[in-house]
């Protein structure tokens, strides 16, 4: 082997300067090219699975579709604290479209630490100003669709819920990101297990706490309480418990209720 | 002479030497992104474009390489394409990318690409390499998708996302076993495929690292 010639200092200096170089061009290039293409998937992506959530997703809905649809909701922000709607500047964004409340909750200035006490869907922090989806139809409210996360057994699982105009009645939920075990708590994205959540109620007529449960064994048609009851997952204990407590957060005073109380006033 | 041996450079890893089955390579993948037919398609043809792109960039260089980075080298050029792989599948399939995830990240550790192109790359010329690469993928490709086709269809009682048998909770006949779509039935499934193989082909059987001697010493009657 000419081994001499290629094992100088300059020359393996050089080759791997010069790959370097290359792979870095090759890389930067594809990122580069493809970026409005994948920037496109991903808001689609949240699109879909927020008609998906209210039950406006048909199968086989393609892309122009779904942002005609989408182009029917008015996207707002609300601060979860007060239930008043902000401006995007408030958040330190130009558009509304580039808010990311996840990516929000890491950045102290706008997001808050949950104590563990308060802490019920396990998400330590969250940000203090939430991303809104209204539908309105001739002035009067129509659907709300609401982002919601928590923990469940393995993951962290991130939906969407829609409530119908009294902002109290549920119409849909959906999960769009878990990693919860399929079969067992994967079946959180059963349609047959989704679509007893439409007609359940939140809350108890004049309270601000809700009041879902997911209870084992079925809900039968003459149960105490049936429109705060789903059936639970079979086998999926905790993620049933989690998806519980994520939701009684998120509907709970330290998340949606001072909006939509408000709402349900029609001071929003 | 040429023809041949690039026919052979190009199906032996099918059957004979199997990267998975013979050579035991690449398992870690072969576990995870086997639970649906369309997602293990995807997976196979990025492996395939990686294998094959590595080995002929690594092959056209290999003369230029110097020998004491050649491994940092190799690393560095799959890894370029993997990224570029993974770049194209967010742009073209985001959904199917999604479900993939991290996976396709972790072709860059994928051992058989490393392997290909340290043990054959390194000494072949760039189209018989570029064969090698498209070979070991279709190895790859052909056990994963029995994995997967095993795994989607007892597991979920669909293919491709079809629905072939009606599950139980979605109001049909079919009562899934779960487990399937758990990793550890990817290894019995990997498990069979080899003793079938070896069952088939006698010759891969590898000869044993000891042999138990005769028991002599009588004990208590």
């Amino acid at each position: 082997m000419a081994k001499k010639p290629k094992d100088t200092v300059s020359r393996t200096l050089g080759v791997a300067l010069a790959l370097c170089v290359v792979c870095s061009v090759v890389v930067s290039a594809a990122a580069v090219m493809l970026r409005p293409a994948q920037i496109t998937n991903q808001s689609l992506d949240i699109k879909s699975n927020i008609l998906a959530a209210s039950g406006m997703l048909e199968p086989g809905m393609g892309a122009e579709a779904i942002e005609d649809r989408f182009q029917e909701f008015e996207v707002r922000l609300v601060d979860l604290e007060t239930g008043e709607y902000v401006n995007p500047d408030a958040v330190g964004v130009s558009d509304i479209m580039k808010y990311d409340q996840y990516r929000a909750a890491s950045n102290p200035e706008i997001s808050i630490n949950l104590p563990t006490k308060e802490d019920m869907a396990g998400i330590k922090r969250r940000a203090k100003v939430a991303k809104i989806y209204i539908l309105r139809e001739n002035d009067e409210l129509k659907r709300v669709v609401l982002p919601i996360h928590g923990y469940g057994l393995w993951s962290t699982l991130y939906g969407f819920m829609s409530l119908e105009g009294d902002a109290n009645t549920i119409e849909g939920i959906g999960f769009y990101d878990h990693a919860e075990t399929p079969g067992l708590g994967g079946e959180v994205d059963n349609p047959r297990w989704k679509s007893q959540w439409q007609g359940k109620e939140l809350y108890d007529e004049g309270s601000d706490e809700p009041q879902i449960r997911l209870v084992k064994g079925g809900v039968s048609s003459d149960a105490q309480d049936k429109e705060h009851k789903i059936d639970a997952l079979s086998g999926a204990t905790l993620t049933s418990r989690g998806v519980e407590k994520l939701v009684n957060y998120w509907m709970g005073e330290r998340g949606f209720a001072p909006y939509l109380n408000k709402l349900r006033q029609g001071d929003a | 002479m040429a023809e041949t041996s690039a026919k052979q450079v190009l199906f032996e890893p099918v059957f004979n030497n199997n990267p998975i089955a013979l050579q035991i390579l690449g398992i870690c993948s072969a576990l995870a992104v086997t639970t649906s037919l369309s997602v293990t398609l995807v997976m196979c043809a990025s492996v395939i474009a990686v294998t094959a792109f590595s080995n002929l960039a690594v092959s056209l260089v290999r003369m230029q390489i110097p020998n004491s980075i050649r491994i940092i080298v190799q690393m560095t050029i799959i890894a370029s394409l993997v990224i570029v792989v993974d770049q194209v599948l967010k742009a073209y399939a985001y959904e199917i990318s999604k479900q993939l995830s991290v996976f396709v990240g972790l072709i860059i550790t994928n051992c058989i690409v490393m392997g290909r192109a340290e043990g054959f790359a390194m000494n072949n010329g760039p189209w018989l390499s570029f064969l090698d690469g498209i070979g070991n993928g279709l190895g790859y490709s052909v056990l994963l998708l029995i994995v997967a086709f095993c795994r989607e269809l007892i597991g979920a009682g669909s293919l491709m996302g079809y629905t072939l048998m009606p599950l139980v909770n979605e109001g049909g006949w079919y009562v899934p076993n779960g487990l399937l779509l758990l990793p550890p039935s990817a290894f019995f499934i990997i498990g069979l495929l080899i003793w079938g193989l070896r069952a088939w082909k006698p010759e891969q059987v590898e000869a044993p690292d000891y042999k138990m001697s005769r028991h002599k010493v009588k004990e208590a009657f």
